[in-house]
């Protein structure tokens, strides 16, 4: 596991870390600099929110033999923490109460005990547990709870929470379980560099689109993606992927390419997670529960990339 | 210790952040008030207190509910729930009285001036027990406090929660002016709950 190519990448994360974290801190006590202070408070909360990352993630990694269970454990606890914010902010009705009761208690729970059996096992269950069985089993016991109002609607929001926050998510530990040849025993090395990747990716769109954002995607969802944002962002971001290729099992094109593929499904991610904000009205999934930093807001391009990530890689070392 | 443990866990099972606006946690004697949604409100709002001043506070539950059942006996009995029976009030042993009696000159209590819970989004008017329990006992801080989202986390008549996020908000606390009417003064403290949501 300590082989020097983890350590590289580990190190070099936690280097550029300490070195954001410093900037942000000396940018946040210098006030002449004509740098929007709310900009700078932003910054210095995603740093924070990355260091839990890397701290969490780095323990799981750290505990051995047991570190597969515990990094699973890690991304159940998100998904649990995700869906609750989301399904508090999408408004239900009393008749949903059981519906979600087993949402949050049998189909999350189980659909990550399937992770921690292993999905290279439990594939078929893996892939269709939530998307048919949890699919199915909700309208039927909305319907049983006897209240029709806006039916669909109320079905298709759980649905939607439980596809997005849970199934989505899931598929970034299950890279642990990925058998590709000629890697055993790397592959949480590769789910560090898929969730680096997609947080880089959330920066650098970002900064491409401050420095040259001229043409907004979409005003009324987000509006600061940018084509100029996005563009810059997937280019570089498949850039920075190919320079980090010696960490994962594809050769440089490979990796390039998973990386524009992981940049575009972020973007993705993020604009669909603005548009389900813009809905409902609120800034963050943060803001309705004072205290909680909106773990939904962090991870929303996580969840996208997820699965695309976990079949390409699927695709082009396990099975044809 | 387990009355910590049970803290811990409605915290954690409500999501339940806190806010105190204008406002502080404090061991002088008050009476928290709060609009009623659920049955875990007396819980939650009694978990949300520092556990200094949780320990000095005794929540006014329902003595049919929080009697049924080897469990909620245990948990009544835990958060040192004050358990009025309904159907026991005489014309000399009024709640207010029973209230007054127990808490002393320790205790602060919770109480849910709606009377039972409410399925309505709107705080239903305030029952006129808090403001004989305010004019019999003058010197007693009355603080608001809003509870939102409980009564998605277990709707009425439900028996399993579902465990979304919640919000508790203590306001400043308030008291009866000299001369102010029973109805003013109630509607007083219900605007004070209700003023919390929106802050």
């Amino acid at each position: 596991m300590f082989d020097v190519r983890t350590l590289s990448l580990v190190g070099g994360v936690l280097a550029i870390l300490l070195v954001a974290t410093s900037l942000g801190q000396r940018l946040k006590y210098s006030r002449d600099i004509g740098i929007n202070p709310a900009l700078v408070e932003a910054f210095n909360l995603r740093i924070r929110a990355w260091w839990l990352m890397c701290t969490v993630l780095a323990a799981a990694f750290l505990l051995g033999p047991a570190s597969r269970v515990a990094t699973v454990i890690v991304f159940f606890l998100i998904s649990f923490w995700a869906l609750r914010e989301f399904i508090t902010l999408t408004p239900t009705r009393l008749g949903d109460h059981r519906a979600l009761f087993w949402v949050f208690i049998v189909f999350t729970p189980l659909q990550y005990l399937i992770v921690v059996l292993g999905v290279e096992n439990y594939g078929l269950l893996f892939s269709v547990l939530i998307p048919v069985y949890a699919f199915l089993f909700i309208p039927a016991r909305v319907a049983m709870a006897g209240d029709y109002k806006r039916f669909l609607e109320r079905v298709a929001k759980i649905q939607a929470g439980l596809m997005i926050c849970v199934y989505c998510l899931s598929y970034a530990p299950a890279i642990l379980s990925l058998q590709i040849p000629g890697f055993e025993g790397q592959q949480a090395r590769l789910l560090f560099f898929f969730v680096l990747l997609v947080q880089l990716n959330d920066v650098l769109q970002f900064a491409w689109g401050k420095l040259l954002g001229r043409s907004v995607i979409a005003p009324a969802i987000s509006p600061s993606r940018t084509w100029e944002g996005f563009l810059g962002g997937v280019a570089s971001t498949s850039l920075m992927g190919a320079a980090l290729w010696w960490a994962t099992p594809f050769d440089v094109w490979q990796a390039a390419g998973i990386s524009a593929v992981i940049a575009v499904m972020g973007f993705a991610g993020g604009m669909t997670m603005s548009a389900i904000k813009r809905d409902r009205g609120v800034e963050d999934y943060g803001t309705l529960v004072v205290g909680h930093g909106g773990v939904l807001d962090r991870i929303d391009s996580i969840c996208f990339a997820a699965p695309v990530f976990y079949h390409l890689t699927r695709f082009l070392f396990v099975a044809p | 210790m387990t009355s910590t443990l049970l803290a811990i866990v409605a915290r954690i099972l409500s999501g339940a952040s806190v806010r105190w606006i204008d406002s502080q946690p404090d061991t002088v004697q008050r009476v928290y008030f709060a609009n009623h949604t659920s049955h875990l409100d007396s819980i939650v709002l009694w978990a949300s207190l520092p556990s200094h001043v949780r320990a000095l506070t005794r929540p006014v539950a329902a003595k049919e509910y929080w009697e049924k059942g080897a469990v909620r006996r245990f948990m009544a009995r835990t958060f040192n729930a004050m358990l009025i029976d309904r159907k026991d009030i005489k014309v000399h042993q009024s709640p207010v009285d029973m209230i007054l009696g127990q808490i002393g000159h320790n205790y602060s209590v919770i109480l849910f001036p709606e009377g039972s819970r409410n399925a309505e989004e709107q705080i239903q008017p305030f029952k006129s027990g808090l403001y004989y329990l305010a004019k019999k006992r003058p010197d007693l801080e009355l603080v608001p406090v809003h509870i939102e989202n409980l009564n998605r986390v277990l709707p009425r008549g439900e028996f399993l929660p579902v465990p979304l996020l919640s919000l508790v908000t203590f306001g400043p606390p308030m008291y009866l002016e000299q001369g102010e009417a029973k109805n003013d003064f109630l509607t007083r403290a219900r605007d004070a709950v209700k003023r919390l949501k929106d802050l």
